[in-house]
């Protein structure tokens, strides 16, 4: 196995008595993509800003290629490329004046920025929008602003934060085509995210993070696999009955978790078990039957939904 | 590691290149390119707002008063005595808009500095390039001013030439400490404070007559304050009284930079490489 460019090791972020991140291991191999996933609060942006040299661990060993950020963060972040949560895009400046710009905060003669700025342009397939004014783009377009920047100096990793958190479904989809192909060409993604469809479609790797630590890693396949059932059954009996309805069908299934507002339960066949609860006398206001997904696997082991 | 491991690792990079990659100048470039596009307005007023000071209190309440005698015992017209003053304003104003309110909407709406950190600059060349900037701004104005001074016959002497490095000065101290004070703002109102702050010091600060109008304990008060040694300073220089003294000024400012770039620096690496 090539040598790892992400190494943390019982990584710990305390402020004053409380402990963001509380003990995390992860490694991330070159050319991988790997997701830090988990409700908001959970430590993920912590750990990316350690990750990213921008933020000082409090306890714990980290390596992002190779050094220590707490001692080389100008050499680390020079080779890193950022994508924050909330864009942080200079709505002084136009969208490739944002490119060339940023170019030269890293230092990089002006002549290879402006080729690379061009590239990227037509990479986030903003060519038409190179000299409007950054307040004048979409949500969508100022995410792929955001990432050209991000790739400016040619980063070894690239970190994004939440990348499409706020954005409709058409300008994510976008999104991950571009983000897939990035991955297509070898770039090293650590990215976070509280969305488990995201995380299925551009993680090889992940680990559930709750509550500053490590709850389940693996590949989200291999996850489900794990912690859920091939199936689950999704009834509503509405909010009043759920409860009392989660009694009479204690034992269906291989598992039951109930929320508030339906119950899931959890099978190789999620059909037969409807046809049971049919059976029982029992007349759900709606039923879905659908395959597991990462989202099970943070109820299962957390107790609580993903999205709240 | 230990926590004491980690905390004299970082306690040495800190002395070492963390702080700064001999990059400011990619920060001034980039406020450069944001003035040209967007605000160059703001900036051709700065010009003009204290030589319209110049003209009406010093021209117009000038032939009023005629001739008034400065510290060191000479007689001046009073357009020559309030211009150098006048300067150093100007310079105090350019430098505290730029590093206070400019400062304040990067750090707290645009998010800027943030960016900038998460780049292999440094804080030390984030606070450079800003101050920077403001200073060459400072620049500009200040040889405009002088130029108005020469053609109006209100320098006294060839010390002149040295108002300009003598404005750069003052500049650069109100820029650093500025920077450092507003990096500890949160709220429109507290940015308030320093502009309520900033108003009689330039009425009171020996701008617009002599310090010996006041009685001895007052004069201690605006003499502790920045903008007396700045008018002092330039004042000094202007009417061609030089004499050694004028290089206390200098140290004071000197003082206020350091302290200045110490406190900004460290703020910011406070705020954003936390």
């Amino acid at each position: 196995m090539p040598e790892p460019v992400i190494v943390a090791q019982n990584l710990v972020k305390k402020y004053k008595d409380f402990a963001a991140v509380a003990g995390v291991s992860f490694e991330v191999a070159p050319g991988e993509s790997f997701g830090l996933l988990g409700p908001n609060g959970a430590g993920k942006s912590t750990t990316m800003r350690m990750v990213g040299a921008v933020s000082t661990r409090t306890g714990g060993d980290l390596r992002v290629l190779g050094l220590d950020p707490n001692r080389h963060g100008p050499e680390i972040r020079s080779r890193l490329g950022v994508v924050p949560q909330a864009d942080n895009l200079d709505t002084e400046l136009r969208v490739r004046e944002n490119l060339l710009v940023y170019g030269r905060y890293f230092g990089l003669p002006r002549a290879q920025v402006a080729r690379r700025a061009d590239e990227l342009l037509a990479f986030a397939q903003l060519e038409d929008k190179a000299k409007a004014k950054v307040d004048a783009l979409s949500g969508g377009m100022k995410r792929r602003l955001t990432i050209a920047r991000a790739l400016i100096n040619d980063p070894s990793i690239l970190l994004l934060d939440e990348p499409t958190t706020g954005l409709d479904p058409q300008a994510r989809h976008i999104l991950w085509d571009r983000l897939f192909r990035l991955k297509e060409q070898g770039t090293t993604l650590l990215l976070t995210t509280h969305y488990m469809d995201e995380a299925e479609q551009l993680c090889d790797r992940l680990v559930v993070i709750d509550k500053g630590v490590i709850m389940a890693e693996g590949a989200p396949a291999q996850l489900i696999r794990t912690y859920s059932s091939r199936e689950v059954l999704e009834v509503r009996f509405g909010s009043d009955l759920n409860a009392d309805v989660a009694a009479q069908i204690a034992g269906m299934g291989d598992r039951i978790e109930v929320l508030p507002d339906r119950i899931l339960i959890y099978s190789e066949n999620g059909e037969s078990e409807l046809v049971r609860i049919v059976e029982a006398g029992l007349t759900p206001i709606t039923s879905l039957v659908r395959r597991s997904s990462l989202e099970d696997v943070f109820l299962r082991l957390t107790g609580r939904t993903l999205v709240e | 590691m230990t926590e004491t491991d980690l905390r004299t690792d970082a306690a040495a990079s800190r002395l070492l290149g963390a702080l700064y990659a001999g990059n400011a100048r990619s920060v001034m470039l980039r406020g450069w390119q944001a003035t040209r596009s967007t605000n160059w307005l703001v900036v051709v007023s700065g010009f003009f707002e204290p030589i319209f000071y110049l003209l009406s209190m010093g021209l117009g309440l000038g032939s009023l008063v005629g001739t008034i005698t400065t510290e060191s015992g000479q007689d001046v017209p009073y357009a020559a005595f309030i211009a150098p003053a006048l300067l150093a304003v100007a310079a105090m104003n350019g430098a505290i808009y730029d590093s206070t309110w400019n400062v304040f909407f990067k750090m707290q709406f645009a998010k800027l500095y943030e960016g900038m950190l998460s780049t292999s600059l440094g804080p030390l060349d984030v606070a450079l390039g800003e101050i920077s900037l403001a200073l060459l701004r400072g620049a500009l104005y200040a040889t405009g001013f002088l130029v108005v001074m020469q053609a109006l016959g209100l320098n006294l002497s060839w010390w002149a030439l040295l108002a300009l490095p003598a404005v750069l000065l003052i500049a650069f101290g109100f820029a650093s400490v500025g920077m450092a004070v507003t990096s500890f703002m949160k709220t429109f109102q507290q940015m308030d404070w320093i502009t309520f702050l900033l108003l009689p010091m330039f009425l009171f600060s020996a701008t617009f007559y002599p310090l010996s109008v006041y009685p001895q304990p007052i004069q201690f008060v605006i003499q502790a304050l920045p903008l007396w040694h700045g008018v002092e300073l330039v004042r000094g220089l202007t009417t061609g009284q030089v004499d050694p003294g004028l290089l206390w000024h200098v140290l004071y400012y000197l003082v206020m930079i350091l302290l200045g770039l110490v406190a900004a620096t460290r703020r910011l690496r406070t705020l954003f490489l936390d």
